[in-house]
């Protein structure tokens, strides 16, 4: 199966931003360039055009963090509606959080996720292993076993581990694997009975907040260590200036550091919770409007190296709360695209720029042989019309969930068409 | 004339005429209470739930006694008189008690946000009788009643309000509703205990009590929440008391025949001295009598705007 | 926009009328309940309370001694409360007195349906028992939809059902005049 893909621009982070046509064969990329058809009918016979004439055409999206709840939750989600989700945004690949029942602190839950995703067929999942088992931050999961079977990073995820010892013995043992130790930085004495960020917004409404500190310390704790240890750090969805500050600055002195940011933490600020808005809640929290700055900052200086959705599926009666009883989390990878347009859109980052963040810049973040177009690739790509707008309807998500506090939000930027393996896994309708 | 909107579950929503309109309504209640017959038949054929998932004796008789001196029916539901179990969402328990054809819903509840997001998922009122630590408008509207009948403008009104206002529905309703009214309000209290931002919400924030005391007219002391203990807030009760405590001599630092007030119930020798707290006991009976008047006015002026 | 209106009413008592009405109801009133002995008077909110001054005034230069006064706010009591879109102001009921085992003339502007006086013996009868209950209107326009008759009559006034009879006193900033408005209710 021979597919051309004609007309567009394409991006190819690093490589390749410019009018070109991409050659797909047997899965792979085969070639990027100029007048492809001629050469590929004389060889292969038939082939199938595909005209994307006005439209990008773009690695397939890598994300991160996700969480697919499967096992242990799958009234929210399943890796097989996670990644028709996935695919619906753009995403080829995406890496699964081990917060799972069972938590992914195993071989065997790795490998059961895997077969899921197989059987599902629509994108790459890599798996997150747990840094301790059960995630409990006491003893150190099997890590080695974990890389064995799959695992791309380790991560405890909501449960970040506590005990500084514990944290550092994980960021030596993972070198051994070259592995990241992902960290979703919380103090959670810190941010004891929180439930959306510390502010004005909360003493008005009464909730307890989390403070920006509680993220800060924890940043600064992890840099600390990976200054120690050497190890690879991956920080999980950044929300505060001081986040921001302080990886800056860690990079700057060449310290193995990446940051995630989410879409939600650059589109929406705290005052999104008024009317006591579960939609709105999520961990780390929406934070204030100096904090969404900071973000957009670290992003177009490079700071954050990757978009990632934090993507928390959520069914109705879940979120349908009280504020302080409803469960964290949103939605993310439908939306994501069309949010991270809007910041080139806004001047924070230029197109490539923005490409890179969903694409090469994760990739190598995790080591993944994803998110470009070289030759010999997996032709995971998409198409994208940048300035088709349309709006946000969750009861059309793929997405087993629709807990989105962007319902109805009028964005610009449409998936048209995703490919895995040169195989066509979405279609917009 | 009547509310504008279906439900009074903050005071932040309100303006000041419908603040106005409301104690004014609770003046002419207060005539019914003052009667031999304290009955009129303005509700009649209404019917209020009291839903209560907070135990709180006084406030949820207040209501009972307002609904029943309108002429309403009154049912009192709580969580152990219920069929509320475990997993059953506040939402739909609240519609089993709506399909009864409640007209106005009194909710108490442990969560900020309960009375709002019940609002919004029913077709009755539903009036916030507390909600964590957000919002308790009656308390606030009964409290202004009151501090009205000995001082009837609220612009060039002092009141300080002492306390763990963090922590206090009663706090962020009265502060809400008098810089609503042009009152100045002192929050005053340990810094662990004055939230973020507090004096975005109009109120000054004072950490030494006897300078915050100086000039008040009104010295509104809240109830110390004993279990918050040990959780470093306060070193003790000890030192909180003595640092935060109503004493005579501090009463002597606000403007003379200032007015005490207390949500109730009080902690003697915690935050109010015991020989302070039976001086001023009349006043916490005035509050009690005018929580009812307030309430009916609450409940006359929200089955209208159904 | 006062003088708009005037060129559409009717008068149907002007200032003199009224005056002469409320001495002659005085005299009635006196009359009936032989001297001001165990007399009281209440007005429903608002045009009554200003006619029961009066009245008053007038009873207490005939006889000498004084009569209690009251105003009542029948809003509470009001059949029609559970039907409105919007809830009508409620004023004070101020009757500083035990009206049980008294005489008491309830005093109205306009007595036409009969609804307003039902609430206002439901409201009196809730604060105690009096001995009597008599009615004094300035005017009966007619078209009653309860059992209800006035003790005390200013002038009976025949109107059609849907025109709108208004008594305007001093105590508002008007002339005292009685008018039928055209155009039916305000």
């Amino acid at each position: 199966m021979t597919i051309l893909i004609t007309g567009g621009r394409v991006i190819d982070p690093g490589r390749l931003d410019g009018p070109a046509e991409v050659l797909i064969e047997n899965g792979k990329v085969a070639a990027v360039g100029q007048n492809l058809l001629a050469a590929a009918s004389r060889d292969k016979g038939s082939v199938t055009v595909v005209d994307a004439t006005g439209k990008l055409v773009l690695p397939g999206f890598v994300d991160l963090h996700v969480h697919f709840r499967e096992p242990g939750f799958e009234y929210k989600e399943t890796i097989a509606t996670g990644g028709a989700s996935a695919v619906a945004g753009g995403f080829t690949s995406v890496c699964c959080m081990p917060n799972t029942n069972p938590v992914n602190d195993s071989q065997s839950v790795t490998e059961f996720m895997l077969e899921k995703a197989r059987a599902a067929g629509n994108c790459s999942v890599f798996p997150v292993g747990a840094i301790t088992k059960g995630s409990e931050g006491k003893e150190l999961a099997e890590i080695g076993d974990l890389r064995r079977a799959g695992c791309v990073a380790i991560s405890d995820d909501g449960r970040p581990v506590m005990n500084s010892m514990v944290m550092r013995r994980a960021m030596e043992y993972a070198l051994a694997f070259d592995m990241p130790v992902i960290d979703h930085c919380e103090d959670l004495h810190l941010s004891e009975g929180g439930c959306m960020n510390e502010g004005l917004v909360s003493t008005e409404l009464g909730l307890a907040g989390i403070p920006a500190a509680a993220e800060d310390v924890m940043v600064a704790r992890n840099i600390a260590l990976a200054e120690l240890t050497g190890a690879r750090l991956h920080l999980a969805h950044v929300s505060t200036a001081g986040s921001v500050r302080m990886v800056r600055e860690a990079k700057a002195r060449g310290i193995r550091v990446t940051a995630e940011a989410c879409p939600h933490h650059f589109s929406l600020t705290e005052e999104a919770v008024r009317g006591f808005n579960t939609l709105a809640k999520m961990n780390p929290p929406l934070r204030a409007w100096q904090d969404v700055q900071a973000i957009k900052e670290g992003l177009a200086d490079g700071t954050i190296d990757v978009i990632a959705t934090d993507h928390a599926p959520h069914a109705g009666q879940d979120k349908q709360r009280e504020f302080s009883d409803a469960p964290f989390g949103i939605v993310g990878l439908e939306t994501a695209l069309p949010l991270t347009l809007a910041l080139v859109e806004e001047g924070v980052l230029t197109l490539a720029q923005a490409v890179a963040k969903l694409t090469s810049e994760p990739a190598k973040a995790f080591s993944l042989a994803k998110g470009s177009l070289a030759p010999g690739a997996d032709a995971d790509l998409v198409i994208v019309d940048q300035q088709q707008g349309w709006e946000v309807d969750p009861s059309r998500f793929r997405s087993k969930s629709k807990n989105t506090p962007f319902a109805g939000w009028k964005v610009k930027g449409l998936v048209l068409r995703t490919f895995v393996a040169g195989r066509v896994v979405y279609e917009s309708a | 004339m009547s509310l504008k909107q279906k439900d009074l579950t903050t005071i932040a929503t309100l303006t000041p005429d419908e603040i106005m309109l409301i104690l004014e309504t609770a003046d002419s209640f207060k005539e019914v209470s003052g009667r031999e017959i304290k009955k009129v038949p303005a509700l009649r054929g209404k019917t209020v739930v009291n839903f209560f998932f907070e135990p709180s004796t006084r406030t949820r008789t207040s209501f009972e006694l307002a609904a029943k001196r309108l002429s309403a029916d009154v049912i009192n539901f709580s969580p152990s008189s219920s069929s509320v179990v475990k997993g059953e969402t506040l939402l739909d328990t609240a519609r089993n008690i709506e399909a009864m054809q409640a007209d106005i819903i009194v909710l108490r509840h442990q969560a900020a946000g309960a009375a709002e997001t019940l609002a919004r998922g029913v077709k009755s009122s539903v009036i916030n009788a507390g909600d964590g630590w957000h919002e308790h408008p009656t308390q606030a509207l009964l409290d202004l009643f009151t501090m009205r009948e000995k001082h009837p403008t609220f612009k060039g009104l002092t009141v300080a309000i002492v306390g763990d206002i963090a922590h206090s529905r009663v706090a962020r309703s009265n502060i809400y509703a008098l810089t609503k009214m042009g009152a100045e309000v002192r929050a005053v209290g340990p810094p662990t205990m004055i939230p973020a931002f507090l004096d975005r919400l109009g109120a000054t924030v004072h950490y030494d009590m006897d300078e915050a005391l100086r000039g008040v007219d009104v010295i509104m002391m809240l109830r110390l929440q004993l279990e918050r203990q040990g959780r470093a807030l306060f070193p003790t009760i000890r030192e909180y008391s003595r640092l935060y405590g109503l004493t005579a001599d501090r009463v002597r630092l606000a403007n003379a025949g200032a007015m005490i007030m207390h949500p109730g119930p009080i902690n003697r020798g915690v935050e109010i001295a015991p020989d302070v707290a039976d001086s001023f006991s009349s006043v916490i009976l005035d509050q009690v009598t005018n929580g009812v008047a307030v309430r009916m006015a609450v409940l006359y002026l929200l089955a209208g705007a159904n | 926009m006062m003088q708009h209106e005037k060129k559409h009413e009717k008068l149907i008592m002007d200032g003199h009328e009224v005056a002469r009405a409320l001495t002659r109801i005085a005299h009635e009133i006196l009359e009936r309940n032989k001297g001001v002995k165990g007399l009281a008077l209440v007005g429903i909110r608002t045009g009554g309370v200003h006619l029961a001054h009066r009245l008053a005034k007038r009873i207490q230069s005939i006889e000498g001694g004084t009569v209690p006064i009251g105003d009542l706010d029948i809003t509470l009591y009001r059949d029609d409360l559970a039907l409105r879109k919007d809830q009508p102001v409620i004023r004070k009921t101020a009757i500083p007195f035990n009206i049980s085992d008294l005489k008491v003339v309830l005093v109205d502007d306009v007595l036409f349906t009969g609804r307003t006086i039902r609430a206002a013996m439901d409201g009196l009868i809730d604060l105690g028992r009096p001995a009597e209950i008599q009615l004094a209107v300035l005017v009966d326009r007619g078209h009653r939809q309860l059992p209800i008759k006035a003790t005390y009559i200013g002038k009976n006034i025949p109107t059609s059902r849907d025109e709108n009879v208004q008594v305007f006193l001093e105590e508002e900033g008007e002339e005292d005049r009685v008018v039928i408005l055209n155009g039916g209710a305000p």
